[in-house]
């Protein structure tokens, strides 16, 4: 738990940048090196880190950040249709969005801590997503959701003459989002919004929202109105939540309902979870596997569970068969549901936790040779 | 007489059908050490609550500096300059010791609350430096970077005492800062409180340690079931039958 120096924020800023930019290469040898999942690991990836620095630092667990996703892809869809298909404008609409929604929802949510704090955003985020489905049609075309239509405003566009044939895709500048620039697209984005996380972690002001998790109470009495400050990481990490939701939009110019509901929500606090809360990277690595193995296990079906079962004896294939299909494919979430358990149960500070058991192992054989009386606790 | 630094006016506070503080009258000096002692369940900490905003008194005013400060927010009775280490420690569990005391540096600092997360930690050269000094103050310099939650009871106190001692209070409010510490730790508590005496800083302590009270009070309050039965020098405590019959249970001091 030493202090952070700057060369090593730098350190792990080059480390972090090359290792994203890089990931179609090194992700090729487990096939997950197409667009449109990379697209999905460095979106879900910047809702994880944004998640990351209202739980993982301040220890509030909100259920309803997929409000905030919601909000980003409709105010980007919205962007598309009225002003431009940049996806600059979009951006930029949609963190702003999200932060004002987040500002509102947070200044209740937080009169509260713990269970019930959990409870109002879970409410608030139901209610978002009923008012989406059903009230606010108008603005978020129900239950169809926001799509681009041939007759849309797009006024910033309009005033530059640029005019498209049929549906428009949306551009950075004329380069269209899709495939790789698509891609690279948001990994810049992660690379920046992690950037942003990592100056948090290691600022005073990070350092005080440690301490507001670690004893709240003593925060009150050594000088410190503490409501800010979780407002503060609130609006923050909501704002994350836009900018994933108005990047969903990027790849995909669409915007549905469905993208709020608390299953949405439950996602990334599994990802952060299981990846490991609070520390800088666990959430991308929550994030990595969860998308990865999902993209795998929902594609498979019956089919592809007997050839691969192919091998065994008939009557025991069929058996393996029966055995393994709820658990792939829409049961996916089965095998998702399977995987936290375990986690949670054996491994509560998740992956990251189980990296450091291991890197200790060296150092317990060592001690268990000359045993130390005070044991140093390494930075997490 | 110096000038009344804390003044507690006709203080009253039940809990249900208990009378846990029953018009209390106390002024305190500034600059002196001022010890509280009574049995358990007398109602000491429960001042010290009503002091530090815990606790709201059903009736009476606390005036800090000629300034009342009963209703206000306990964070801005720290900043006014009152700091309270308390019975059981407060300290940040999953917090290095070194952070532990740079929180409480950063408030006096930059106050009730500042947005400064672009400022890496490692730029804040004067206030980790000032933290380290404290926490070599008190005997914790070799344990800066450990977790303060796997520490021992009593070093847990030093480092709250380090938490208070770095926002230079103009008040602080000690709840039995020695209990649990081994005698060796005790006497050095003791010299570190005696040496901070000189700065000017007023103590009110509460402490069952006679040995502690005795050698380090200007003046002490005998506190039982809610009320004050006496106050005064060390000397006069000491004689008092009242006091002996109350709480020392007749037994020589
Ligand atoms: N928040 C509270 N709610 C209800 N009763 C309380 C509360 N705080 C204190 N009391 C009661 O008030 C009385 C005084 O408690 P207090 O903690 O002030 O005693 P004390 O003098 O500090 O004792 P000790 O020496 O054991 O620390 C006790 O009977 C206690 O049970
Ligand atoms: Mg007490």
């Amino acid at each position: 738990m030493s202090m952070p120096t700057l060369k090593n924020d730098l350190a792990i800023m080059v480390l972090f940048t090359a290792a994203v930019l890089s990931a179609p290469l090194w992700l090729a040898p487990i096939g997950a090196d197409y667009p449109d999942l990379l697209q999905k690991f460095a979106i879900y990836g910047i809702f994880a880190v944004g998640f990351n620095i209202l739980f993982g630092l301040t220890g509030y667990l909100s259920f309803g950040h997929a409000a905030f996703l919601g909000v980003g892809s409709y105010t980007a869809v919205w962007s598309f249709k009225l002003l431009s298909m940049n996806v600059l404008p979009a951006v930029a609409l949609s963190v702003l969005m999200a932060g004002v929604f987040a500002y509102l929802i947070g200044f209740i949510s937080l009169r509260r801590s713990g269970i019930y704090f959990s409870i109002l955003t879970l409410a608030f985020a139901q209610m978002c997503y009923n008012l989406a489905y059903s009230v606010l049609t108008p603005i978020t075309n129900g239950e169809t959701g926001l799509q681009l239509a041939n007759d849309d405003a797009r006024v910033i566009d309009t005033l530059f003459g640029i005019s498209y044939d049929g549906l428009p895709s949306t551009t950075l500048f004329g380069l269209e989002m899709t495939g790789y620039p698509g891609f690279y697209f948001c990994a810049v984005l992660l690379i920046l919004g992690f950037f942003l996380s990592l100056r948090i972690f290691h600022s005073p002001f990070g350092m005080k929202l440690r301490a507001i998790k670690s004893n709240q109470t003593r925060m009150v009495y050594t000088g410190y109105n503490t409501k800010p400050y979780l407002l503060t990481a609130f609006v923050i990490s909501g704002m994350y939540a836009g900018l994933a939701g108005a990047l969903l939009a990027v790849t995909d110019p669409l915007a549905g309902a469905e993208r709020m509901q608390w299953t949405a929500s439950g996602e990334v606090v599994l990802m952060t979870i299981l990846g490991g809360a609070g520390t800088l990277i666990g959430p991308l690595l929550g994030v990595g596997i969860i998308k990865y193995f999902e993209n795998i296990f929902s594609a498979m079906n019956v089919q592809q569970l007997t050839e691969m079962f192919a091998f065994l004896p008939d009557w025991l294939g069929k058996i393996a068969v029966t055995l393994t299909n709820p658990f792939v494919g829409e049961g996916w979430h089965l095998t998702l549901g399977l995987l936290f358990m375990l986690i949670v149960i054996f491994l509560p500070g998740g992956v990251m936790e189980g990296m450091r058991r291991i890197a200790a192992i060296p150092r317990k054989l060592k001690q268990r040779a000359v045993p130390k009386p005070t044991p140093a606790t390494e930075e997490k | 007489m110096g000038d009344i630094i804390l003044d507690i006016d006709k203080v009253d506070k039940t809990f249900g059908g208990l009378h846990a503080l029953a018009d209390i009258d106390l002024k305190i000096e500034e600059g002196k050490i001022h010890a509280i002692i009574g049995p358990n369940g007398a109602g000491k900490s429960t001042l010290l609550n009503v002091c530090i905003g815990r606790l709201e008194p059903d009736r009476g005013t606390v005036r800090f500096n000629g300034e009342i400060i009963t209703g206000k927010k306990p964070y801005e009775i720290n900043h006014a300059g009152v700091v309270r280490v308390f019975q059981t420690p407060e300290i940040f569990p999953d917090l290095s010791l070194l952070q532990n005391v740079m929180v409480p540096a950063f408030a006096k600092r930059d106050g009730t609350f500042k947005f400064n997360f672009w400022k890496s930690l490692s730029s804040e050269k004067a206030i980790r430096e000032e933290a380290e000094q404290v926490l070599n103050d008190l005997g914790l310099g070799e344990h800066l970077n450990h977790h303060a939650g796997s520490m021992s009871r009593g070093d847990k106190r030093r480092l709250e005492l380090a938490m208070g001692l770095i926002q230079h209070p103009r008040l602080l409010l000690l709840d039995e800062p020695t209990a649990g510490m081994s005698r060796h730790d005790t006497n050095r508590t003791i010299e570190l409180l005696t040496r901070i005496k000189e700065r000017g800083m007023t103590k009110i302590i509460i402490e069952h340690d006679m040995h502690v009270v005795f050698s380090l009070a200007d003046t002490i309050s005998v506190l039982a079931q809610g009320r004050i039965i006496a106050q005064g020098t060390p000397d006069e405590i000491r004689g008092n039958p009242k006091v002996q019959e109350a709480y020392l249970g007749g037994a020589e001091l």
